[in-house]
């Protein structure tokens, strides 16, 4: 139980925490991320370095920029901060939050007990390892996600797809 | 081989060059530029007119720092900062020389990446919380940008590593021994070129700032050091994709034995700060719907193709 581990969790927590308090929704984003890059830390400090940049990569860089933007577009400003302020009452979310700390006790109280301290031992994974895991005994998993992904793609090109309009309103035909 | 140097040496001299060499490409570029342009450029502050980096450094340090009252305060301080300190944490994993690396990683490669994705959070942050909508507009399309390249950035690196076999950079430039990895993976090194300008928005890719259409961009409201750390940082980006071109595709510090190894990585490095400059001066911006579209239709199945025949080319081996 090393201090990097112990300051990423906290900070993890913390941020977790704001993402969910946080009326403008472009902070609580800013949130996530933080606080996907201490997860990141928490996988480093534990012997999977692999893992710690696909979390940066994949979480903190690709999917959270294309949140920010899809925000960026719909322009939530005041308005949106004011309304989330009005729905975000103590009764809504009291009890939630008393279910949250019964369960983040339990998890404290299991990773610093003693037989989890004394059965520790961290092996570091190399990414030779996880590609000979993920494409030997996992390979139905990956290809059943490529596949799952494949018909996103599609499925988002259909719904995109236009016919090219000739904006000019000399070349502009009347029907399409 | 190995050499026992204090890795506080290293650190400091590698924060030290990167810093300088920043500041100092406000004069290369701008006489580079004038260079290619038939002009004269900055030639009255000092020898050759060096000293119009200090000039320039005063300048901006004594500028009136504003925050626009209607700008997300906090976001609009923190944003500047962010792209400074990805581009200087890259820094960290590129070796110099034998044994001259700040962090030897194993996943260094995958290190970049990450700090490139997030270094574009400094670009929409900024555009986001100057409340402008040029700067909304820049921002946005940085984000469309760099979704586009961080793609086939990545692809195009996996020839590297399939050939070395390793993530690691120390290990990528020694791999390279028997001949530079731009011979087999030249489509490689043209993606990953490509991906890095519009990684560092410079000139042909300048789509987020692009002065002509937006003011100046996402740091249309930035001014005194603010707007002096989204330039520095630009200048850093610029010095970071050389020094990774030339240690993933041009050997590093390999070379000849007549001159030290560290000699042949900064010449190599320059170069290609200098064909940087050339690229600014002689191409002119695309559309920014046409970047989108030559990346996603035309780099990105060629990364693919790469990647494909170069496994091939790997497993008969």
């Amino acid at each position: 139980m090393n201090l990097a581990f112990n300051i990423a969790a906290v900070i993890a927590i913390v941020c977790t925490v704001m993402v969910v308090t946080r009326y403008n929704i472009m902070h609580a984003l800013l949130y996530l991320v933080t606080s996907f890059m201490a997860v990141a830390v928490i996988f480093f400090t534990y012997g999977a370095p692999f893992i710690a940049a696909l979390e940066l990569i994949v979480y903190a860089g690709a999917i959270m920029v294309l949140m920010v933007f899809v925000i960026m577009m719909l322009n939530l400003g005041g308005g949106s901060a004011a309304q989330e302020k009005q729905w975000l009452s103590l009764r809504v979310w009291v009890f939630p939050a008393i279910l949250s700390l019964i369960l983040l006790g339990e998890l404290i109280w299991l990773i610093y007990s003693e037989q989890y301290i004394g059965s520790e031992q961290i092996k570091v994974v190399d990414t030779k390892e996880v590609a000979v895991a993920l494409y030997g005994p996992y390979v139905v998993a990956v290809e059943l996600s490529a596949m799952l992904l494949m018909a996103g793609i599609v499925g988002a090109y259909h719904l995109g797809r236009q016919r090219k309009k000739i904006v000019h309103r000399f070349l502009e035909r009347s029907n399409p | 081989m190995e050499t026992a140097i204090n890795p506080w040496w290293i650190i400091g001299g590698v924060l030290f060059a990167v810093l300088n060499t920043a500041a100092g490409l406000i004069w290369v570029e701008r006489r580079m530029l004038a260079l290619w342009q038939d002009r004269y450029g900055p030639n009255r502050a000092g020898p050759f007119g060096l000293l119009i980096v200090l000039a320039d450094s005063i300048k901006m340090f004594f500028k009136e720092d504003w925050i626009p009252p209607f700008a997300d305060r906090l976001v609009f301080v923190f944003a500047p900062a962010i792209v400074v300190a990805t581009v200087l944490m890259s820094f960290t994993i590129i070796p110099v020389a034998p044994g001259v690396v700040v962090a030897d990683f194993n996943i260094g490669l995958l290190l970049f990446l990450a700090f490139s994705s997030l270094g574009a959070y400094s670009i929409m942050l900024g555009g986001w919380a100057s409340n402008n909508k040029y700067a909304l507009l820049g921002a946005m399309r940085g984000a469309a940008q760099m979704i586009t390249y961080e793609v086939f950035m990545g692809l195009s690196l996996m020839g590297v590593v399939l050939l070395s076999g390793s993530f690691n950079l120390t290990d990528i430039v020694l791999a390279q021994q028997d001949g530079w990895f731009i011979v087999p993976q030249f489509i490689g090194f043209f993606i990953f070129l490509v991906a890095g300008l519009a990684e560092t928005h410079r000139l042909p890719f300048d789509i987020p700032e692009s002065e002509s259409e937006l003011v100046a961009g996402f740091h249309t409201e930035y001014s005194g050091m603010k707007f002096g750390m989204f330039f520095i940082g630009e200048y850093m980006g610029v010095t970071l994709i050389s020094a990774l071109v030339t240690t993933l595709y041009f050997g590093g510090w390999l070379g000849p034995d007549f001159l030290p190894p560290i000699f042949w990585f900064l010449a190599k490095t320059f170069a290609f700060i200098c064909l940087f400059i050339l690229l600014r001066a002689s191409l002119p911006r695309p559309r920014y719907d046409q970047l989108v579209e030559y990346g996603w239709k035309f780099l990105l199945p060629l990364a693919l193709v790469n990647l494909l025949v170069t496994g091939a080319i790997r497993l008969m081996q």
